[in-house]
């Protein structure tokens, strides 16, 4: 066993810190020593994605980040979006649109299609698909995700006209 | 006077059957506040992880632990022999067998439990996983269920090598399971023998895996003090589980409490007992301290439990305008190294006798040969009930291979065959009453929907030019509910179901149910059922299930049981309610039982509906002390449903895809899926579930099969070779319905979620098939990877230019 690090980031816009090992994924760190569990595990292996969170402006699998590779890092979960009591976009549209059932992969998804809707405000149905493609579901058949992140788009941009 | 606007507004405020509320559940789920398994903490708990056998088939010779417990954060190494105290070494199966926990002397599958090590973390004890030493004899391995029952055959289980019987009847080979038939054999041969037409497949359903987002896991703890464990779960039917558990450990089963809490998806995946649950209880009872064990997805792919392997022959007579005269259906069924498929005591096959399916067929014989193999166990009911879809596969291309033969269209030989909309209660050549239909209806609706004759005159010109285009008709019958206690039980326990309610005095309620959501909206759907029955809105409604301390006993959530069973003990229990506020009403109002009537919310008097009593009000009155005589106090209800007979949805599904020849890609340009489950209860979240059913039949169709090597080497058990699909190759999918409700259900569902993975799977190989017929193709296994379709393109000599 190695010894261990002290590593400290942005988590959700609060400075947090963290004594690791080298090898401890970002994944563990955030759900067993940060409390944040929203983020999840279901592969291992970077193709499901429902451990997807924001990683200084970039949605990365926590699955395979290692900690210490986020010392200074700004890092975004599920938990950082509901802002004052007021739900974020996306998870409104998952809501309204029907986009999840056991909810697994619901934050991986939200945060994901977070930064799709950062890189591209209106996004075609065919961009949402393959931007979606790193995050698997297996309970809703994607349709109503993509009506769930359509929903977001254009309530974002009707706020911001 | 109560205007009708009133009693709408009054209805919509309750949001019950029928509106397609939102979602309670999804508040929790879009914060990431979910609370799944592996979210679970408890203080001082240790992690437990497996060393899995790298051999398919081999003897144990020793297992040196000693390097294991010096590595750091390591408390304890587990085997066989440290199960054999508590007598938690073996466990009986839901298939009427017995498991070894941990590997007992010899391993029989690749990637079977032969220690758990437990640390302080789940690092520490992977390491310490990593440095058990077993010594280990390769056997040699019985992979191809074809050759498992030949003479001279390695005998994979020695345990029961003398037994001539694991619980469902006699074995004829040491390899040999059971074997189960239905039907008149005799009639049907003689049906066959002087048939005009024949025809006759070998039709695959591989072996493919539920493949959930969420893995198995556990965390048991028991409190040395009091006796009592806990075990939060993801399971599927946590009463089960507990009866099991306080079966194999005797600790009383008062003293066993399971909780499934927020489950992430199941799909069957979830309903056996693994031995990774049975070793963390141990662990939790020798160190004293809770236990977390959580499957990788790895274990999950290669261990749990795995689908289908069903190995068909399929055999139709009919007469020259192709109406069918009988049916013989066969199947070997690869099982594994132990029988821990699910299945009913009663019926180890047995709902592979609805092959019959939406036809009326007055002959009918099938059979199915389980056998062991060196491969997992566990073949559960993969979004079905106990091997639905494998027999809807087989009738559904069946009924195709016998209209290529005859040169009949695909719709109308249906149409030939169907069973008419009178005839229902219909009682099939098998043994099932199937309770309502209307088939016929459907598959027209669906026709004119994709406007059929439109695509099969494309599909000519697309021909004359040597394009691929294929369209697949499906028009299915399923069975769901299981069931009635008469034919239906797990370990001797029925499989009813059970809610209980108890309306508080301000006139909200709570509900607790036996069943188990994965992902299914449960506290959305049964509270719109309990909100119409009881006149309280669906907002103040509580559901919860899952938690065997808090729910009646019932047999959880799997082949679509819910809404047959669970809804209608929900509704009855609601109807016991009402009756009893009816009385209270009547009290209130100084009038007769008989001459209230009921009103959405409210009792009225009949003739004068400005006396009345709501249902609120009822609810308060019912803790006050103004009750009519010797009327006990508040306003619950218990109800356990044993349902007199399964439900049987249909559905009708059109697929259209394009090939490219030179490829063999597959394009799915149109799926159009109509589906009646009797009445709809929510109408989004029945829309939900279709969309997912159909994207797990499209994955089953055109990628998933769980390969082997002829060693039992499993060869794709992560993400990266297991085929899930993503947003870019999921088609779109276009929804339909009719409404046909059941007529012994009480409020007419018939339960929707396995439907579109039952029917979706033979509507994709049938279009697949249908772009080749023209060709003299009458069947290819599934999946129809670009590879395979490729090869069938280069068998026949189209894929160059």
């Amino acid at each position: 066993m190695a010894k261990k690090q002290a590593v400290s980031f942005k988590l959700n816009g609060r400075q947090v810190e963290v004594l690791v090992e080298p090898r401890e994924l970002l994944i563990h760190s955030l759900r067993e020593k940060l409390q944040h569990t929203g983020p999840h595990i279901g592969c291992e292996t970077s193709h499901c994605g429902a451990c997807t969170v924001d990683l200084d402006g970039m949605s990365v699998k926590s699955c395979t980040v290692l900690t210490v590779q986020c010392q200074d890092a700004e890092v975004l979960t599920i938990e950082g979006f509901e802002q004052s009591g007021e739900l974020h976009a996306l998870q409104e549209g998952f809501t309204q649109e029907h986009g999840l059932q056991c909810g697994y992969c619901t934050p991986g998804m939200i945060t994901r299609a977070f930064r799709l809707l950062k890189e591209n405000p209106s996004p075609s149905e065919e961009e949402i698909r393959y931007w979606m493609a790193g995050n698997l579901c297996r309970c809703t058949g994607y349709q109503n995700i993509v009506k769930a992140v359509q929903y977001a788009a254009k309530k974002m941009s009707s706020a911001h006209t | 006077m109560a205007g009708s606007t009133d009693t709408i507004e009054r209805e919509k405020k309750l949001q019950g059957l029928g509106s397609s509320r939102l979602r309670k559940e999804d508040a929790r789920f879009i914060r990431g506040k979910g609370s799944y398994i592996d979210d679970i903490k408890l203080p001082g708990m240790l992690f437990g992880a497996m060393v899995r056998s790298p051999y398919a088939h081999a003897r144990i010779k020793s297992i040196n632990k000693a390097k294991a417990l010096a590595v750091p954060g390591v408390v304890a190494v587990l085997v066989a022999e440290d199960l054999k105290p508590v007598k938690l070494d073996w466990m009986p199966t839901l298939g009427s067998d017995v498991q070894a926990v941990l590997a007992d002397k010899k391993v029989c599958f690749q990637m079977q439990e032969v220690a758990m090590v437990i640390a302080s973390d789940r690092y520490s004890a992977a390491d310490g996983a990593d440095m058990v030493e077993v010594d280990y004899e390769e056997l040699p391995a019985i992979v191809d269920p074809h050759k498992s029952m030949a003479p001279g055959a390695p005998v994979i289980r020695e345990d029961i090598a003398g037994k001539d019987e694991v619980g469902h009847g006699k074995r004829t080979h040491p390899n040999h399971i059971f074997t189960w038939e239905a039907g008149d054999k005799a009639a049907t041969d003689a049906v066959f023998a002087g048939a005009a037409v024949t025809v006759r497949e070998e039709i695959l359903n591989p072996r493919v895996h539920p493949c959930p987002m969420e893995t198995c896991g556990c965390v048991a703890s028991f409190d040395k003090v009091t006796g009592q464990l806990t075990v939060y779960i993801t399971s599927q039917a946590p009463h089960l589980v507990r009866t099991v558990v306080a079966m194999l450990s005797g600790i009383p089963e008062s003293k066993i409490r399971i909780i499934g809490g927020d489950i992430g998806g199941g799909f069957g995946n979830k309903v056996p007992i693994y031995p990774g649950y049975v070793v963390a209880i141990v662990a939790s009872i020798v160190t004293g301290v809770p236990i977390k064990w959580i499957e990788s997805r790895i274990d999950n792919i290669s261990t749990t439990g795995f689908a289908r392997d069903y190995h068909g022959v399929g055999e139709l007579a009919a007469d020259k305008d192709g109406r069918i005269k009988a049916l013989r259906f066969t199947a070997l069924a690869d099982h594994g190294a132990f029988n821990s498929h699910v299945s009913a005591t009663k019926l180890p096959a047995g709902l592979f006798s609805i092959c019959t399916g939406s036809y009326d067929i007055p002959k009918a014989y099938c059979r199915v040969d389980a056998v062991y193999t060196n491969k997992a166990p566990g073949g559960v009911a993969y979004r079905c009930s106990l091997r639905v879809t494998e027999a809807v596969y087989l009738i559904e291309r069946m009924i195709d291979v016998l209209a290529q033969k005859l040169s009949i269209d695909k719709a109308e030989i249906r149409r030939r065959n169907f069973v008419s909309a009178d005839k229902f209660p219909y009682n099939t050549s098998l043994g099932w009453t199937i309770d309502s239909g209307n088939y016929q209806a459907a598959l027209e609706k669906v026709l004119k929907a994709v406007d059929y004759e439109g695509l099969r005159r494309e599909q000519v010109q697309k021909r004359a030019k040597g394009e691929l285009m294929g369209i697949g008709v499906c028009t299915f019958t399923e069975i769901v509910g299981a069931g009635p206690t008469k034919v239906c039980d797990i370990l001797g326990i029925g499989l009813f179901d059970s809610c209980d309610i108890r309306v508080n005095p301000t006139g909200s309620a709570i509900a607790r149910l036996g069943t188990m959501s994965q992902g299914q909206g449960h506290a959305t759907t049964y509270a719109q059922i309990i909100a119409t029955e009881l006149g309280l809105s669906s907002d103040e409604i509580q559901i919860e299930e899952g938690d065997t301390d808090k729910a009646p006993y019932g047999a959880g959530t799997w082949g679509s049981r819910s809404t047959p069973v669970g809804g209608a003990a929900a509704a009855m229990a609601a109807r016991k309610i009402r009756a009893k506020a009816q009385k209270i009403a009547a009290h209130l109002l100084e009038v007769g039982e008989g001459d209230l009537e009921w009103e959405v919310d409210r009792f009225k008097v009949k003739g004068n509906p400005a006396q009345a009593r709501t249902m609120k009000e009822i609810a308060m009155a019912a803790h006050t002390s103004n009750l009519p005589d010797g009327m006990e106090k508040g306003l619950d209800a218990t109800e356990y449903y044993d349902p007199p007979n399964m439900t049987f949805p249909f559905g009708a599904y059109v697929c259209v895809v394009d090939i490219d020849r030179f490829t063999g890609e597959t394009k799915v340009r149109r799926f159009y899926a109509l589906d009646d489950c009797g009445t709809r209860i929510n109408p989004m979240i029945i829309e939900g579930q279709i969309h997912g059913g159909l994207t797990e039949a499209f994955a089953v169709a055109f990628g998933q099969a769980i390969p082997f090597d002829e060693n039992g080497n499993h060869l794709g058990n992560s993400l990266m070779d297991y085929f899930l699909p993503t947003a870019v190759e999921t088609p779109h999918w276009e929804t339909d319905h009719t409404v046909t409700p059941s007529p012994h259900h009480p409020i007419g569902a018939k339960g929707v979620a396995e439907s579109p993975h039952v029917g979706g799977i033979p509507c994709f190989s049938n279009a697949v098939v249908d772009a080749f017929a023209h060709l003299g193709v009458t069947h290819m296994d599934m999946p129809h990877t670009a590879f395979r379709v490729w090869q069938q393109c280069k068998a026949l000599g189209i894929s160059t230019r």
